[in-house]
């Protein structure tokens, strides 16, 4: 059998709603993979920090708050700062479609709203894990056209 | 993995150190290639000081958030400091969720981030509360310069032993009202311990608790380990604990115990790494192989 993926699930800046976040959280560990939860409340560098610490594969980013137009890209900044560019990063929480385009420009990868199946999550990290070239700091521009 | 990548990690690089753990983690490589392409020695292991020490104890004593004030006092007065922290992996799904860094907040702190490492690790297929990876994982750590490596095992009961088997030092942390006095008296963990300390000195029964201990290591034979009290959420007995634990010499109780664990826990890995695992796994369920058969095969004896 293969490895676990190792998967950093995030919740930046000061939002207190992570129920979403533990959704995913356990999904993922319910499909077999290793989630790290960082708990509420997180910086840009602390995010960037565990991930580049815990040798993950993929990052989730969850917000809520509305912040996300400021915090999302300034993990991703770091991320390439650090020279971890082969991560993956996505994303959830309430990010209206009209601020999607602009995330996805910063690379990151899929975006779900409310409602996702949660199959859907796990299709697109089956999906994205086997893709080259997908990390935050490559400049391929394929992004997963998410249901919701 | 590259020679490049394991030498970057010798010489400092966080991310370098992070990705050669995953490959130990996932046998993509052996304790013994990082050591020839580093042509370092190891230290010798017979310096009076312990590298690497255990925290061990049941669930919701409070094991994270004493190693968080551990690790900021540690790291404050200059040593480099590792944590690997240890979460059960699903024996269903074999998948995990790591959350034992939720409450390390000493990485946070500007100051000392740069001497501490924190590594979440799932138990994935081994057994018991620590996988024995983790002791190459130490290893390679203290190759990589870190002065002391901290392993926080999964919640454990009282026969949960399988941390003597990697550890340098065992440290058993217990709460206020865990019973009564005969719960002291058991047999188990705690005779092995090299310390113990009572979390949670802020509520009631810890002191209590604390004699009770004290009392039943001196019914026994040699010397009694220290029994410490401490308090992580005000940080009561903190600064002696940490100056203790640093210290800590090898209780030397239990020597002949220690080594029944590793030798029972490299058995198990072993059959745990072994390539026939699956096979074995396959045959036993469909009835074509007896236990005794397969364990031969897989510990080694018929295929060596």
């Amino acid at each position: 059998m293969s490895q676990p993926l190792r998967i950093v699930v995030a919740k930046p800046g000061l939002d207190g709603h992570d129920r979403g976040a533990k959704v995913v959280a356990r999904t993922l560990r319910d499909a077999g993979h290793e989630v790290i939860y960082t708990g509420l409340r997180r910086t840009a560098q602390q995010i960037v920090d565990t991930v580049r610490d815990e040798d993950a594969r993929f990052l989730g980013l969850s917000s809520l708050s509305g912040a996300h137009n400021h915090l999302f890209p300034k993990v991703c900044e770091l991320l390439v700062a650090e020279g971890l560019n082969d991560v993956i990063v996505f994303a959830g929480g309430i990010i209206p479609h009209d601020d999607r385009s602009g995330l996805f420009s910063c690379k990151i990868r899929a975006i779900f709203g409310p409602g996702t199946p949660t199959a859907e999550i796990l299709e697109f990290i089956d999906t994205s894990a086997n893709m080259p070239n997908i990390g935050v700091g490559d400049s391929n521009d394929w992004f997963w056209e998410s249901s919701a | 993995m590259s020679d490049q990548l394991i030498k970057a990690a010798i010489n400092g690089n966080r991310r370098s150190l992070a990705r050669t753990l995953t490959g130990l983690e996932n046998g993509q490589i052996t304790l013994g290639q990082i050591k020839q392409i580093t042509d370092i020695s190891i230290t010798s292991k017979g310096n009076e000081n312990w590298r690497s020490i255990a925290i061990t104890g049941a669930p919701g004593v409070g094991k994270s958030c004493l190693i968080d004030k551990l690790l900021a006092t540690w790291a404050g007065s200059g040593l480099k400091i590792a944590l690997l922290a240890i979460d059960p992996s699903s024996p269903r799904t074999g998948g995990a969720l790591l959350g034992d860094r939720v409450r390390i907040t000493a990485i946070d702190l500007d100051d000392i981030k740069e001497s501490i490492y924190v590594r979440s690790i799932a138990t994935r297929k081994s057994s018991g509360s620590v996988p024995l990876i983790v002791s190459d994982m130490i290893e390679f750590l203290v190759l990589a310069g870190w002065d002391r490596v901290i392993i926080e095992t999964v919640g454990s009961g009282q026969a949960e032993v399988r941390c003597a088997a990697i550890a340098d030092r065992i440290v058993v942390v217990e709460g206020p009202a865990r019973g009564d006095g005969v719960q002291a008296e058991k047999a188990g963990l705690l005779e092995l311990a090299d310390a113990v300390i009572v979390n949670k000195s802020d509520l009631d029964g810890a002191e209590k608790h604390a004699e009770e201990l004290i009392e039943s290591f001196h019914l026994g034979l040699g010397d009694a380990p220290p029994v410490l009290l401490t308090s992580a959420l005000d940080g009561d007995g903190i600064a002696a604990a940490s100056s203790t634990l640093l210290e800590l010499k090898d209780s030397g109780r239990s020597n002949r115990a220690r080594w029944r664990e590793r030798l029972l826990a490299q058995h198990e890995r072993r059959i745990l790494e072994s390539d026939k695992l699956e096979e074995m796994l396959v045959s036993l369920a469909a009835g074509s192989i007896s236990i005794t058969e397969a364990l031969d095969i897989l510990g080694g004896r018929k295929n060596e």
